[in-house]
């Protein structure tokens, strides 16, 4: 019994990457072990930890509960692409770091794209806005008063950096690798 | 010290280039293993048929038990064993003839990727004779089924310790109480599950194994003595650790031999990702105690005297031996001094899944049993629940203070300081203590319901026997550093980069540590029992000062100054008062190694023709080369943290709902290395605390199957479910055992709550609680039970 292989396109951080895939693969998979991007992790592979979240076309995903044949020709944010174009923290990261937001980093994936999302969506949250734009993700660390602390410096930096600070562009749109 | 540094590790993982074990990359050749577990809790295995696998596209290799020869086909080892442990039962790495609970491994399956792995597994056809489980407590001390034929009564051990006549002194008390308790099972559950990646390196004739473990010598050691190697062929490296809180401290599991054992023989890296429902099926639990405690006291609420008998499930193994059990008997006197005390456990086997230490490791369930009793004794009394426990307290004068009994680490239970009256003050003004009745009425006059709680807890943290520190000055002036225990979020690259920073006087910057990596200190114990910080954040210290002195020598001779004179600022040695005079410690390095070929502009002036007096050997007398240091921390017993912690909650009148008002804790782990980081452990504890209190057990029906095993059933706190802030405050009294004077800090957010959440129900709901954890459907029955009392 040999698998059908499906020929696909992944756009990841806005470089496409062409690849081929069993129609069972999941998209967590693809992205770390056939991408090798394997800042998105997968805490339970069910769809409630929310540590493989994934941004779909910007919307939150768990990339988990997505075949990777289903995510082809759309545009995939990872962890990695929240990081600057010049390799420093864009601000939800900086936020986490500052305000002490991990510990073990295993859950921190997820929060970090939910909370980009989130904070894109609506820049001022308030408080209680803060705390339920976490409520979907575990973290079995922190207890999330940090976390809590990451969101609001955050929503700061970002209106501190202005709408510049605030676009999305990853690097090496259009580019296209072979896995 | 005492700085809230940012953590360093937290770029990589923030970037998302921390390097977990699943994200550990062998090359396109690597293989995936997938393990076939036992659905059934107790059954003998008639038969099995790996037939339908071997065809199978993509399959390499299937091992069952009569495929593992020599040291791998006899049973795992009892890593800590105890003279009362006379049943120690521990299980193969592949079931042979009988599985114990379901998820028990008998099968691995090695392929192309996991999918096909999975594939494989569910085509193998195992024929059972299913046997009845032992499911519970009751069941287990009922003795009517047994676990293993050749365990009498289901008894893995009885360990009984007695100081004083604590029968005597509570039939003379003036005052008597009796309580029942339970307390049921939870678990870890990191949110990286356990991994292991193995690569046979036959040109080295060398092992490398990459392991989500909380302890890396442990498992090179058992890796080694499994396999057949030499200790010498086996590296562990830890990479990024996704969270263990206990469970990866055990070792080895069976994966972790099997897939180093396919590698070697396949000749191609395997690799092991556990997924979560395997965790919760194939990992450990803990907590599970049913306690009987007998109390007599005086009219202000002094204990004279305490017999407490328990009953621990310990799962279908023994392999962490009574680690968990030992800590409950002797932790459970907290900060307390009973005239005499009495505690006899059984630790029993059951069809379930094994029971190791989880953050607090036996600690929660003997702060439950002593904090209920404290408790129940004001209650009796009409005193204030401050009070009783006040008159029960060591007084900071009696440190050291010897309980007469033995630890966990064989030695006896003595501890080295604190301040518990002060730690109750603290808390009572943190929490508002005094003006809760007030509060109370207030609210009841309002139609609600609201309790406060309070308890108190005693944590001997770091044990020996010891850890070790490498620390190596380069010609770069850069500084690494090596410890053998491993992390799994506490920050230690952070901490022991402090501690290295104040000790040798280099900026913190230059400094790099690494933990858990065999290759780099392959002296170590492991991190567990909060022992991180004491053991090798001393040891660190220690190794940092013997670089200091070394760096100090040579700087002397290099600048003819003696090396009481000379000072180490941000890298740079030189003459107190004579800042002209100095030399950077990276060319101290280059003159710690006498060369003989130059490699760079630096290491010329180390070269024979540049340096030395020739009369002298190139390396002195009693010196090595390089600009090192190493030293180990080795201390005569424990170290003892406590704290307190106090609630407010709510219970709803409707639905039985409890709702947190406040969370207020007091925290002594003495001086404090990075707060923030503190700080963290202890939102992380109480966070799990809660869980483990108001929402988190493991549901086995009586055919011993798990029905929640998955987050979606297993209710692990989100952040709706935790306080928004929770207070802290830090008292900070000194450990006289080591250099830094410094306790654990990573249990203790998690040990009274329990025992705190307790406390606050009945305060607001005016029933005793005797059973945790509580949901809503709980409280609800137990308020059903006191209108109709059958
Ligand atoms: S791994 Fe996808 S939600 Fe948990
Ligand atoms: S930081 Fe470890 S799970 Fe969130």
């Amino acid at each position: 019994m040999t698998e059908q292989l499906h020929e696909i396109r992944l756009t990841v951080n806005g470089a496409a990457h062409e690849l081929r895939v069993p129609a069972r693969r999941l998209l967590s998979d693809a992205l770390r072990h056939d991408l090798g991007l394997t800042g998105t992790h997968v805490g339970c592979e069910h769809g409630v930890c929310g540590a493989c979240t994934v941004l779909l076309d910007g919307a939150p995903t768990r990339a988990c509960l997505v075949l990777a044949v289903t995510a082809a020709d759309h545009e995939i944010t990872t962890v990695e692409g929240l990081t600057e174009p010049d390799g420093s923290l864009g601000p939800v990261q900086q936020a986490f770091a500052e305000c002490h937001g991990l510990q073990c980093g295993f859950c921190t994936p997820g929060f970090l794209t939910t909370i980009h999302a989130g904070l894109r969506d609506n820049p001022s949250p308030t408080h209680e806005e803060a705390r339920e734009m976490v409520a979907g993700n575990l973290c079995r660390c922190t207890g999330y008063q940090n976390i809590v602390k990451a969101v609001e410096r955050a929503a700061a930096l970002r209106q501190a950096q202005g709408p510049a600070g605030q676009a999305q562009g990853p690097a090496g749109q259009g580019q296209v690798e072979r896995s | 010290m005492g700085q809230p540094v940012q953590r360093v590790e937290d770029q990589r993982f923030l970037r998302g280039l921390g390097r977990y074990v699943d994200d550990v990359d062998t090359g396109p050749g690597t293989l995936h293993a997938a393990v076939l577990r036992s659905p059934h809790a107790h059954a003998r295995i008639l038969d099995i048929d790996v037939e339908a696998v071997l065809d199978l596209d993509g399959v390499h290799a299937v091992y069952t038990h009569d495929d593992l020869t020599g040291p791998m086909a006899e049973p795992l080892p009892l890593l800590i064993p105890h003279p009362a442990l006379t049943h120690g039962r521990t299980q193969h790495a592949l079931a042979k003839d009988e599985v114990n609970y379901v998820g028990e491994a008998i099968a691995f399956v090695v392929a192309d990727d996991r999918y096909v792995a999975e594939d494989a597994v569910a085509r193998i056809v195992v024929t059972y004779d299913v046997l009845p489980p032992v499911v519970g407590l009751e069941a287990a001390r009922a003795g009517e089924r047994l676990v293993h034929d050749d365990v009498p009564g289901n008894l893995a051990a009885r360990l009984e310790q007695e100081v004083g006549d604590a029968r005597a002194a509570i039939a003379a008390a003036p005052h008597r109480l009796e309580l029942d308790l339970t307390i049921e099972r939870s678990a870890c559950m990191p949110l990286e599950g356990r991994g292991t990646v193995a690569r046979w390196e036959p040109d080295l004739d060398r092992l490398q194994l990459w392991t989500s473990t909380q302890t890396s010598t442990g498992v090179r050691a058992a890796v080694a003595v499994k396999l057949g190697l030499d200790l010498g062929q086996v590296d562990v490296i830890t990479p990024d650790v996704g969270g263990g809180f206990g469970v990866k401290v055990v070792h080895p599991w069976p994966e972790e031999l099997l897939v180093p054992y396919a590698a070697r023989a396949l000749g191609r890296p395997v690799k092991f990702t556990e997924d979560r429902r395997e965790h919760f099926i194939s990992s450990a639990h803990e907590r599970g105690q049913v306690q009987h405690v007998e109390v007599g006291f005086d009219d202000d609420g002094r204990v004279l005297g305490l017999d407490v008998e328990f009953w621990h499930d310990n799962g279908a193994y023994t392999p962490y031996g009574l680690i968990v059990p030992i800590i409950t008997s002797t932790q459970l006197l907290g900060p307390y001094k009973p005239g005499a005390y009495r505690v006899v456990f059984e630790s029993l086997y059951t069809n379930t899944v094994i029971v190791t230490p989880y953050r607090g490791a036996g600690r929660p369930q003997g702060c439950y049993a002593m904090e209920r009793t404290m408790d129940a004794v004001a209650a009796y009394l009409g005193k204030d629940r401050t009070e009783v426990r006040a008159a029960n307290f060591i007084q900071p004068d009696e440190f050291p203070y010897d309980h007469g009994l033995v630890f966990q680490d064989g030695r006896e239970l003595e501890y080295d300081s604190g301040d518990y009256p002060a730690s109750l003050e603290k808390l009572k003004e943190l929490v508002g203590w005094d003006d809760f009745p007030a509060y109370q009425r207030e609210m009841a006059a309002q139609g609600r319901r609201v309790g406060i709680g309070l308890a108190c807890y005693v944590e001997g943290t770091g044990v020996g026997p010891y850890e070790g520190a490498h620390v190596h000055v380069e010609t770069s002036g850069k500084v690494k550093v090596a410890t053998g225990l491993t992390t799994q979020g506490q920050g230690h690259a952070t901490v022991f980069a402090q501690l290295v920073a104040d000790e040798l006087g280099v900026r913190f910057e230059d400094v790099e540590v690494v933990t858990g990596d065999t290759r780099r200190m392959p002296y170590a114990v492991g991190t567990y029992a909060s022992r991180a910080a004491v053991m090798s954040g001393s040891a660190v210290h220690l190794a940092a000062r013997r670089a200091k002195e070394k760096a100090l020598r040579i700087a002397a001779d290099a600048l003819e100054a003696d090396p009481a004179d000379l000072q180490i600022v941000d890298g740079v040695v030189s003459v107190k008062g004579a800042p002209d005079s100095a030399i950077d410690l990276g060319t101290v390095s280059v003159l710690s190694n006498p060369l003989r070929y130059a490699f760079d502009e630096a290491s010329k002036a180390a070269t024979q023709f540049s340096v030395g007096d020739n009369s002298l050997p190139p390396v002195p007398e009693d010196e090595e080369p390089g600009l090192e240091g190493k030293d180990f921390y080795s201390p005569p017993r424990a170290t003892f943290a406590s704290g307190m912690h106090a609630v407010i909650v709510e219970t709803d009148p409707e639905t039985a709902e409890v709702t947190i008002l406040k969370y207020a804790v007091v925290h002594d782990c003495g001086h404090l290395i990075n707060p923030m980081i503190v700080e963290g452990q202890i939102h992380g504890g109480v966070a799990q605390g809660i869980g483990g209190a108001l929402y988190e057990r493991m549901a086995y029906d009586e055919s011993g199957q798990l029905l929640n095993a998955s987050f979606m059933d297993f209710l692990m706190p989100y952040v709706t479910e935790i306080p928004d802030g929770i207070d802290i405050d830090h008292l900070e009294t000194p450990s006289p055992l080591n250099p830094l004077g410094i306790k654990g800090a990573g249990e203790a957010g998690v040990i009274p709550s329990a025992a705190v959440f307790a406390a606050a129900i009945e305060d607001a709901e005016g029933l005793a609680i005797r059973a945790m954890p509580i949901s809503p459907s709980d409280l609800h029955t137990l308020r059903l039970s006191q209108e109709h009392p059958r």
